[in-house]
């Protein structure tokens, strides 16, 4: 019983390992296509669309509401020791170095990383992978690589996007609703942050956030069991693996670089 | 894949739109636009330069002209605080710098006032003449303390 027990747990190692080590082979393969002809620019640019363009609406509507209430918390706390007027620079700070970045990833993760899975995971299904195969396209370079690039891509301008949104959210909720000195409310912003530390922070951040998901989605689709279960098994796992990783990587960005 | 112009034209509007919110986030809001090519530096020592940072702004009568460049302690135990200005400025040489505070609680930045003198500071030069950062717990100890004397 206790040897069966044993046996199972050096079983699941093994099993890891072994998933890491062919996930390590997909990013190598995944790198490979990216930087080699022939280049997929038009599919590239599709990608782009539904990863990018078609999760805008939900990242500006996201970013602006997380921006009016952060002006809204803040201001209730600062007000408290009188300092008001720093209601900017927390908001940006926070937005920049944290907020910004994570909360982008996860909410791609849900509208784009999901959809990614499944559409691979139901090519895996009903075997259009090997009908390319068939056909010497090799799918990590026509269907996979594309994926797994826009989103790197993308990452980085919805992050921007996001802050921006947010901001100007803050700035409505500080300034058209609290009555703070638009002036002050924007310089003490300006002033509190600066490029090296935080702006050239939450564009590392976000880039590593794209690559993660992009390669998460891509991978669990690529994995997945051929059954309709499988699909669905994808898209779950690809939400619960890239949404933990974020923040797991978040946590030692900031650890290791203090961004 | 056949070229699509919608949404083409929606791709290039959206990559427009991320590479613009980048470049506001670095230049505006980031503020790597203030630093002037080959600006006009400046040293002042002071006994107390208080809660003054890095990157604090410089101003003339309430003008941003530069920014504190960089704070250490030198040999006799002052605080050496870089200033890097605007090139253009032409500053007398009996030019004062003091270290002030943005209302009641804002942040500290450095005020410099022009004397009257004809020759000019150049670059890499000292500013003499200096007025340490007010303290508010050092005054409202010395008002305590003289409260207590005259009784």
């Amino acid at each position: 019983m206790r040897a069966a027990a044993i046996e199972h747990l050096g079983l699941r190692s093994l099993q890891a390992v072994a998933h890491l080590g062919r996930l390590a082979q997909f990013v190598g393969l995944l790198l490979l296509h990216a930087v080699r002809r022939p280049f997929r620019v038009r599919r590239l640019v599709n990608e782009i669309f539904d990863v990018g363009v078609l999760s805008l609406v939900i990242v500006a509507l996201s970013g602006a509401t997380v921006g009016a209430v952060l002006g809204l918390q803040g201001y209730t706390t600062l007000s408290r020791f009188g300092a008001e007027n720093s209601l900017g620079s927390v908001v940006g700070l926070v937005l920049v170095r944290e907020l910004g970045p994570v909360l982008t990833a996860l909410l791609v993760t849900g509208r784009a990383g999901s959809a990614m899975a499944a559409e691979i995971a139901s090519m895996v299904t009903t075997q259009q992978l090997d009908g390319l195969r068939m056909m010497s396209i090799d799918p990590i370079d026509f269907v996979v690589a594309p994926k797994a690039v826009a989103m790197l891509l993308v990452m980085p301008m919805l992050n921007a996007l996001f802050i921006g949104f947010a901001l100007f959210g803050g700035y409505l909720v500080g300034v058209a609703l609290l009555g703070l000195e638009g002036g002050t409310y924007v310089t003490s912003m300006e002033q509190s942050i600066d490029f090296p530390n935080d702006v050239a922070g939450t564009l590392l951040k976000s880039t590593i956030f794209g690559a993660l998901v992009g390669v998460i989605a891509t991978y669990r689709g690529m994995v997945s069991e051929p059954t309709s279960a499988g699909v669905s098994a994808a898209t779950t796992g690809t939400v619960v693996i890239a949404s933990v990783s974020i923040l797991v990587a978040d946590y030692v960005i900031t650890a290791l670089w203090g961004i | 894949m056949k070229p699509a112009p919608v949404r083409d034209l929606l791709v290039g509007l959206f990559v427009a739109a991320g590479l613009g919110a980048i470049a506001y986030l670095s230049l505006q809001v980031g503020g790597i636009s203030y630093k002037g090519p080959g600006g006009l530096v400046l040293y002042a020592t002071f006994d107390e330069i208080g809660g003054l940072k890095e990157r604090a702004p410089v101003a003339i009568a309430g003008v941003t002209v530069g920014q504190v460049d960089g704070i250490s302690l030198d040999a006799e135990l002052r605080a050496r605080v870089v200033l890097d200005l605007d090139p253009a400025l032409e500053l007398p040489v009996d030019t004062s710098a003091g270290i002030r505070t943005a209302g009641l609680l804002g942040d500290q930045f450095v005020a410099l006032e022009p004397g009257g003198e004809d020759a000019m500071l150049t670059s890499g030069e000292e500013i003499d003449f200096t007025e340490s950062a007010l303290s508010i717990e050092r005054l409202i100890g010395r008002f305590v303390h003289d409260a207590g004397v005259d009784e």
